[in-house]
């Protein structure tokens, strides 16, 4: 039952890798560039939310689409400044430019919001107003899964089944496979390929505001520098599963969670990182692409 | 063209800025809520760097005016201590300058980012600018090599929060306000022996954190003297303070009904609310580093309930000072003042009174001032916001009395 | 005279970059010690000298790795991690044995580089076999397991000689190492190595950005070298030729991880408190940044690139709170610019063509 007990708290983190992961994939899948700058994209989606909640008094959905829309336009706006004018450059220079965005948004956010963590009042409570917690007993009341990692779960495969329909059966979705596959080839055949990027990031930035909700729901507080590490971690999440492909995003995000979750309860709570990233390799180095992705092989 | 890019990258920037910025600017607009002190704070900082004497010119013969240095991490994700300490020390300048004595001062606020190599490099660029007097390091890792440099060049330095004990060790011109780790550790312990006593206690600590670590070490150990039983510890690092059901479901299966805490307020925050979801709940114990839970934004204080900390500060103290000092705070900056905003304030009071007590003059250089008041430390007795009658040790370690509050409806009570 | 000049005229153009690198150096070298002796320098500028240095080596070193070889390293800090605290192990346990401080800062400096040699190894072996973005994310990930585990180190000597222990459960001190009252704590966990004697010296930086230089310019331009180079432009091409992929890109890989430890130790025994989460993910990046902006497989560009970007938060600080903001504008602008479509056709047409590496797109 103990064993059930993390397996649960390793999914409920593992599903908040999973959204972000997702948007990773999504940006990566298309424009072939890491996006340092994703999980800070995050964090501000969580800050608009704040604000729309606590100062605008909006009701928690609608300040999830408003740190949607937000978020949105801040990665239109980002990709169309910072990104687009690199469409040539090397892989590198794109990859330090994103660096860059990166620090300049948590430093902005340290600016505008302040150094001090705000505390997030989940979309959903943890407890009740009775003082129960809000989650949903498992085994007759022995282990229970709160009903956030429930709606994150959900808010995943809802995200990841309308991710694969769009790129499989849209026309836009078409496009961006095209690009995804071969930019010139597809501009050659009447696609808008900067178009098609920049509606990619448009995209993957309301997915990271929505992670960004669900993030701090999960955590409950919030700073400047809050989105840095689950970025990471979700990157890593995202090449776990084969980076590109969007099962494997959430594939390898749930399994990351729980990988942590169990590294810390029987191995170590000191190097649960360390053991995490450690499997990382492990894995690599059997599936050098990750577990679902394409194996591209080499041609001379 | 390449000047219409870079017109156009500049553009955006200032774009983003005033889209992010209209935010929180429509929300303070909507409600008196602190998220409107950023402005305000950018040019409080820099103003002490560029226009630092305009407070100090009415009495201003350079003979009284002295040169505090201050180093904390003013950016990244520490940013909120060093902030709050070099805001507080600010306060304590303006009130000093105020007085219109024969002591001015002047306080450059420099940024470390909490890492030793920048410490380093900010004292070097304090020393250039001038300065006589080192406020600083906030944080213990940058605090250490700084004191090893200033105790070479001879500089009094005073550190508002580097807490552990290398801060001071060895270096003779270097104090502490704040309580050492180790004194913290064992006065936790201490407390729980004597007012929990038979209690199952369970730690919960930051292993790639200095000042965590350091007081779970000597609270293990003086636990083990005081026959408190430890049932179980758990770890995490700067990188996992997201998540701890694994940690908490661990110290709940083994019975724990003290949970010792000694972390700061933001992953406490995250361990209460994630306990409450669990319906876990032992009494939580804290240090100093809990100080500031209460006023986090909408942090639900109904979980801090019955939270138990050791606490030189106190934000909702009857007296008259800390009442000054809180209001003076919270309208130039918007919040609650935290702990380290007083370690700053009391910073500056401290030097202060040593200086009055050694008679130095402005015009002496920071050797001398350092000699000065290295000999007189050990004598001088301060009352501060964080302690009444604080006295020092040569070896720069501070003696004043910790104060064990427990929260109940959201202010702390003595029990 | 005249010999001279045709001699020059006759050499081939890299090795005219490089005699003018190892020159620039040096004579930077003397600039900036006549400057300081004479105290022109202010403090700031005196006390970065040594820092900037152990940068250089490492942006170098970094270069050799991404420039030369062509693959993307992610977690260049870890290695410099090592370098660091088995210096500060080695400088610190040696102090009674070795008075002279400049002899035992070369020690150290050796004995960081060997092990950060070996951990490169270690390292090395799994991840060559990766390519591109998973080998980066390979190389990231053990970064972040070297942090982890130094974080977990408990490191102490005494007259018996080291006593190490390594805190799993995260329930040990430094007093559970059996070292014998009076023992010297030389690393403690999280609190990292404090206390140490700061003995790096300006000289000794410049010594080992001349030795890293001699070391990485040879190699580049050996028959080694060009075999690296071969395996970074066609991989394939390159095995087809009988290049021997796993030694050549082994032999770039473990130079690289050991300069960079030799780095670490420079660095760590220029501070006297060093924790293991500073050579962290965004150190790695901070110096990839060096090396990006330098030009890829150009040292002497890393080494300007290091010593101006590493001065350029410093002379910000009078933004203040901004300060960092401003870098992360200065940082994209840069990348903008260089990478700017009507610079590169302008320099082309100012400058002789130069010969740009590739990367893996």
């Amino acid at each position: 039952m103990e064993f059930l007990s993390y397996l649960i708290s390793g999914i409920s983190l593992g599903s908040v890798y999973a959204i972000i992961a997702l948007g990773y994939t999504m940006v990566y899948g298309i424009a072939k560039m890491l996006n340092f700058a994703h999980g800070d994209v995050i964090m501000v989606g969580g800050y608009i939310s704040i604000c729309a909640t606590s100062y605008l008094e909006l009701p928690g959905w609608l300040s999830v689409l408003l740190a949607m829309a937000v978020c949105t336009v801040l990665g239109v706006v980002i990709e169309g400044l910072a990104y687009k004018p690199l469409r040539q450059a090397t892989s590198l220079a794109v990859l330090i430019t994103a660096i860059g965005v990166s620090y300049f948004l948590q430093n902005a956010a340290l600016l505008i919001w302040g150094a001090s963590p705000k505390g997030f009042t989940p979309i959903i409570p943890a407890t009740n107003a009775q003082g129960e917690p809000n989650a949903l007993p498992l085994f007759g009341g022995q282990v229970s899964i709160s009903y956030i990692s429930l709606l994150t779960m959900g808010a995943c495969i809802i995200i990841m089944l309308a991710l694969t329909f769009f790129t499989g059966q849209t026309k836009l979705g078409k496009a961006m496979r095209a690009c995804s596959e071969d930019k010139g080839a597809a501009q050659l055949m009447g696609i808008n390929v900067n178009r098609t990027i920049s509606v990619t990031f448009a995209i993957g930035s309301a997915l990271a505001a929505v992670a960004g909700v669900l993030l701090c729901s999960f955590t409950t507080s919030l700073m400047p520098t809050t989105g840095s590490m689950p970025g990471i971690k979700a990157f890593t999440a995202a090449v776990f599963g084969g980076i590109g492909s969007i099962p494997g995003a959430f594939l390898g995000g749930v399994l990351l969670g729980i990988i942590e979750s169990l590294a810390k309860a029987y191995i170590s709570t000191q190097l649960a990182n360390a053991i995490l990233f450690a499997v990382l390799i492990i894995v690599l180095l059997v599936k050098p692409s990750g577990l679902l992705g394409k194996y591209v092989p080499e041609k001379v | 063209m390449k000047k219409k890019n870079l017109a156009a990258m500049l553009m955006a920037g200032a774009m983003c800025f005033s889209l992010l910025a209209g935010c929180s600017g429509t929300g303070s607009t909507g409600s008196a809520a602190p998220a409107s002190e950023e402005p305000s704070q950018g040019t409080q900082e820099s103003a002490p760097a560029e226009t630092g004497n305009q407070g100090t010119e009415p009495t201003g013969t350079a003979s009284g005016t002295f040169k505090l240095g201050g180093i904390g991490p003013l950016t990244t994700d520490t940013a909120i201590y060093g902030k709050a300490a070099m805001n507080g020390a600010q306060i304590a300048v303006d009130e000093i300058n105020a007085l219109g004595g024969a002591v001015q001062f002047e306080l450059q606020p420099e940024d470390d980012q909490a890492d030793p190599e920048l410490g380093v490099n900010a004292y070097h660029k304090l020393l250039d600018d001038g300065a006589q007097i080192i406020v600083g390091s906030v944080t213990s890792g940058s605090g250490i090599a700084v004191s090893a440099e200033t105790y070479k060049d001879r500089v009094f330095t005073i550190t508002p929060s580097g807490s552990s004990v290398d801060v001071i060790a060895g270096k003779d011109n270097t104090f502490q306000v704040c309580f050492t780790d180790p004194n913290q550790g064992t006065g936790s312990a201490d407390y729980i022996a004597e007012n929990l006593p038979g209690a199952k206690v369970a730690v919960i600590y930051r292993n790639d954190d200095a000042y965590s670590q350091g007081i779970r070490d000597t609270f293990v150990a003086e636990a083990k003297a005081k026959g408190i039983e430890i049932v179980d510890e758990g770890t995490f690092t700067k990188d996992t303070q997201t998540d701890f059901s694994v940690q908490l479901t661990s110290a709940q299966n083994k019975g724990a009904d003290v949970l010792f805490l000694p972390i700061y307020y933001q992953p406490a925050s995250v361990i209460l609310a994630q306990a409450a979801a669990m319906s876990y709940a032992p009494t939580f114990f804290g240090v100093d580093g809990m100080d500031g839970i209460l006023t986090m934004e909408n942090f639900d204080t109904k979980l801090a309930e019955g939270v138990m900390l050791l606490t030189p500060f106190s934000a909702d103290a009857e007296d008259e000072r800390t009442q000054n000092f809180v209001k003076k705070y919270n309208e130039l900056h918007g919040e609650t003042p935290n702990q380290f905003a007083a370690d700053g304030y009391d910073a500056v009071y401290v030097i202060y009174e040593a200086l009055n007590a050694a008679g130095c003059t402005g015009d002496m250089s920071a050797e001398e001032i350092c000699e000065a008041l290295v000999a007189v430390m050990p004598t001088i007795s301060v009352d501060g916001l964080t302690g009444q009658g604080m006295t020092w040790k040569a070896s720069g370690e501070v003696s004043k009395a910790p104060m064990a509050v427990v929260i109940k409806d959201g202010v702390y009570v003595t029990p | 005279m005249n010999k001279l000049t045709k001699k020059i005229k006759g050499l081939k153009k890299t090795t005219k970059v490089d005699f003018a690198t190892y020159l620039g150096v040096i004579l930077a070298f003397v600039l900036f010690s006549v400057l300081r002796d004479a105290g022109v320098l202010n403090r700031s500028i005196t006390g970065m000298l040594v820092p900037i240095c152990a940068y250089i080596v490492m942006a170098v070193s970094l270069n050799l790795t991404v420039g030369i070889l062509g693959e993307l390293s992610l977690g260049h800090a870890g290695f410099m991690s090592v370098g660091a605290f088995s210096g500060v192990i080695a400088s610190q346990s040696l102090q009674a044995a070795i008075p002279s401080a400049p002899a035992r800062l070369a020690i150290a400096i050796l004995v960081g580089a060997v092990f950060a040699a070996i951990a490169g190894t270690i390292v090395g072996i799994p991840v060559l076999r990766l390519q591109g973005d998973y080998l980066a994310i390979v190389t990231l990930a053990f970064g972040e397991i070297i942090k982890e585990l130094i974080n977990c180190l408990l490191v102490g000597y005494d007259s018996n000689g080291l006593h190490m222990a390594f805190n799993l459960d995260g329930s040990l001190t430094i007093n559970d190492i059996g070292m014998e009252p009076g023992g010297m704590a030389i690393i403690k966990g999280a609190q990292g190595a404090t206390g140490t004697e700061t003995i790096a010296s300006f000289t000794a930086g410049f010594i080992l950005i001349m030795i890293t230089l001699v070391i990485v310019l040879n190699l580049v331009r050996s028959r080694a070298g060009r075999a690296i180079m071969a395996l970074r432009d066609n991989r394939i091409a390159a095995e087809s030729v009988g290049i021997n992929v796993t030694k050549y890109k082994m032999m770039a890989f473990v130079t690289s991880a050991a300069l960079a430890g030799a780095a670490g130790a420079l660095y760590g025994l220029n501070y006297s408190n060093l924790a293991a989460s500073k050579f962290s993910f965004d150190t790695s990046i901070l110096v990839l940044v060096y090396v990006v902006l330098g030009g890829l497989g150009n040292m002497w560009g890393s080494i300007i690139a290091a010593a101006v970007l590493y001065f350029l938060p410093e002379a910000l600080r009078q933004f203040a709170d901004f300060r960092m903001l401003v870098y992360a504008i200065v940082l994209i602008l840069v990348m903008l610019a260089t990478n700017s479509e009507q610079l590169k056709t302008l320099a082309g047409r100012v400058l002789p063509k130069r010969k740009g590496a590739a990367h893996n797109g």
